[in-house]
């Protein structure tokens, strides 16, 4: 299992890295799609903590990626465009948002959570659609200018420092993540995910503690919808969309619940698969997207990673 | 008095749709625990049949509702043997990622047959006017839609407490290896139970092709509202989804009439509040799932 082996664990970062800033060299044309893949994998890592790691089967995790992008994007339009502290200000909208759904969120559990995550998700997408005054409605918000990166590089049109920022930002925070899903906090939330019941008879306060892990999950996922914003120069509606959230979820499942790895390569291979076949065909890449999800699904239910290493339960 | 009344009545039609659409569904998902994300899918085959049949073929539309909920329920059969039966144990995760493998599929495949755009069915003449029913004019199609939709229920009723399928099929409900025990083929009761559903939810699909008109995003489109309704009513109780289906489908009708730039939010805003409250539902079976 990887997490028994630590040294090659860093080799397996390590190189993970090298190959982010190779894509920079190689494959200088497609750094757009790059940065969506990051920005993607920074929200399925945030999905996988709440989902993996704190077993909360949340459907509606689009929430915190759209309030994040929402907040960076009117907060670079109307107060600065600052980059980092535009993303900041992502983390504490994100957290925010996922603290005051999570308080009712979590009350619940199984179907009923499900179908409430999607409920807080489409209300937060209306809310959105509706007050098209402030968040330019169906026609996105754009005009977001941002400022050279620590007043040094400037955001280009080939989406170079783009690209090389979104490395820089996933990088940083997947490192955090390493060493806090080995924290006593985060084993705590895999035991609520194991058996509730016991964790609760252990006296563990199960409730907060899922609020906590949520809310952590939230400015994860606050974060990359600020990234998103920030890169892209503009905040569709679809950041709220239910599709968000389910292909998060489908992504997370396809590499492996509940460990950091299975979200980054979940995320990969969705993207490129989605990237291909949307290419040859346009119009039928759901085909393709729908046909991998069942043959994951039967074949390797616990994600692409636990075929090689067997079924993880933690990193 | 005159609003409340013209309200009731479009919320009824579309409540009644709602109902006849998710029913299967709730019986799915409380019998055999399936979560199944793709049972909109059975609401679009249907109507996409009747219009290919109407438009390409000239069928008279009586013809093609029935040969159009025959149809779904002919690809319901072997993908309930197939697929659905597959899938009965694995967790709720699992489910939701396969039956939205699923709805992707039948999304992919409904394009390339019918393309994106919205789809209405041709009405025959006899649903296309309007009556003045001393409040308001209403469209004949509304009444029709709401006569279906009590007719539904009703011999729904009458299916599950007065014959024997329905007796085996709320034994199963409640205990299925008792049921199994006791000689019951409970295998064999939950596919004529998923069939049964799969052509309400087709004939739900086609009489309300009005209000939701078809087009090849249907399953996803209409995804939450339907398990919403399912989840509000309780899964597996008849009684509930159609009281919770009348009931959202007066919600959101009342609020397009009195906050139209509130939008779908009172909508969900109702649904979340009985959720957080009631989190197995109006008529939940309590301790089931």
């Amino acid at each position: 299992m990887l997490s028994n082996t630590r040294k090659f664990s860093w080799v397996v970062d390590l190189l993970l890295l090298a190959a982010a800033i190779s894509v920079y060299f190689i494959f200088p044309e497609s750094l757009g799609l790059g940065t969506r893949i990051l920005v993607m994998v920074l929200f399925v890592l945030s999905l996988d903590l709440a989902l993996g790691y704190a077993g909360i089967p949340t459907l509606g995790h689009a929430i915190v990626f759209g309030v994040g992008a929402y907040a960076a994007g009117l907060f670079a339009v109307h107060v600065t465009s600052e980059p980092l502290a535009g993303l900041m200000v992502g983390a504490v909208a994100g957290a925010t948002i996922a603290l005051i759904s999570g308080l009712l969120l979590l009350r619940t559990n199984h179907l009923t959570l499900v179908m409430i995550s999607v409920a807080m998700a489409q209300i937060a997408f209306e809310i959105a659609n509706q007050a098209s005054a402030v968040t330019g409605g169906v026609d996105g918000l754009g005009g977001i200018e941002m400022q050279p990166l620590l007043g040094l590089f400037e955001f280009d049109f080939y989406g170079k420092t783009a690209y090389l920022y979104s490395v820089a930002v996933v990088a940083l925070l997947f490192l955090v993540m390493r060493f806090f899903v080995t924290s006593p906090f985060v084993l705590s939330c895999q035991g609520i995910r194991e058996q509730r019941e016991r964790m609760e008879a252990l006296g563990v306060r199960v409730y907060w503690r899922l609020v906590a892990m949520y809310t952590i999950s939230g400015v994860i996922g606050g974060i990359a919808g600020a990234l998103n914003a920030q890169t892209t120069q503009y905040v569709s509606l679809e950041v709220l969309g239910f599709t968000l959230s389910a292909e998060a979820v489908v992504m997370l499942i396809l590499g492996g619940v509940g460990r950091l790895y299975g979200a980054i390569l979940g995320t990969v291979i969705f993207m490129m698969v989605h990237h291909v076949a949307s290419g040859i065909d346009p119009a039928n890449w759901l085909f393709v997207i729908g046909a991998m999800i069942i043959v994951v699904v039967f074949v390797a239910p616990k994600g692409v990673l636990s075929l090689f290493f067997g079924p993880g339960k933690s990193a | 008095m005159r609003l409340a009344l013209s309200i009731a009545i479009d919320g009824i039609a579309y409540g009644m749709i709602l109902f006849m659409i998710s029913v299967g569904l709730s019986v799915t998902m409380g019998l055999m625990r399936i979560v199944n994300l793709a049972h909109g899918v059975f609401s679009m085959i249907g109507a996409f049949t009747v219009y290919w049949l109407m438009f390409r073929w000239g069928v008279r539309f009586e013809l093609a509702v029935l040969l159009g909920i025959a149809f779904t329920v002919v690809v319901a059969h072997p993908l309930n043997v197939m697929f659905f039966r597959r899938i009965y144990g694995m967790g709720d995760l699992e489910q939701v990622l396969l039956t939205i493998g699923l709805v992707f599929i039948a999304i992919a495949a409904a394009t390339v047959v019918f393309g994106t755009e919205m789809r209405s069915l041709q009405l025959p003449g006899y649903l296309q006017g309007s009556v003045d029913v001393g409040v308001r004019i209403v469209p004949v199609h509304r009444i029709a839609v709401i006569v279906s939709g009590l007719l539904v229920a009703v011999l729904l009723w009458f299916a599950v407490e007065r014959t024997r399928f329905g007796i085996h099929l709320r034994a199963a409900v409640d205990k299925e290896s008792a049921a199994s025990a006791l000689g019951i083929n409970t295998s064999g009761v939950y596919a004529k139970a998923f069939l049964l559903g799969a052509a309400l939810a087709a004939f739900g699909g086609i009489m309300g092709a009005e209000l939701m008109p078809v087009e090849a995003n249907y399953p996803l489109r209409y995804l939450v509202l339907v398990l919403l309704v399912v989840a509000v009513g309780g899964m597996g109780s008849i009684v509930g989804t159609f009281c919770s289906a009348l009931l959202l489908g007066i919600i959101d009708t009342a609020g397009r009439y009195f906050v139209p730039e509130l939008g779908t939010i009172l909508f969900y805003l109702v649904t979340m509040l009985i959720l957080a409250f009631r989190p197995d539902g109006l008529f939940g079976l309590r301790g089931k799932s």
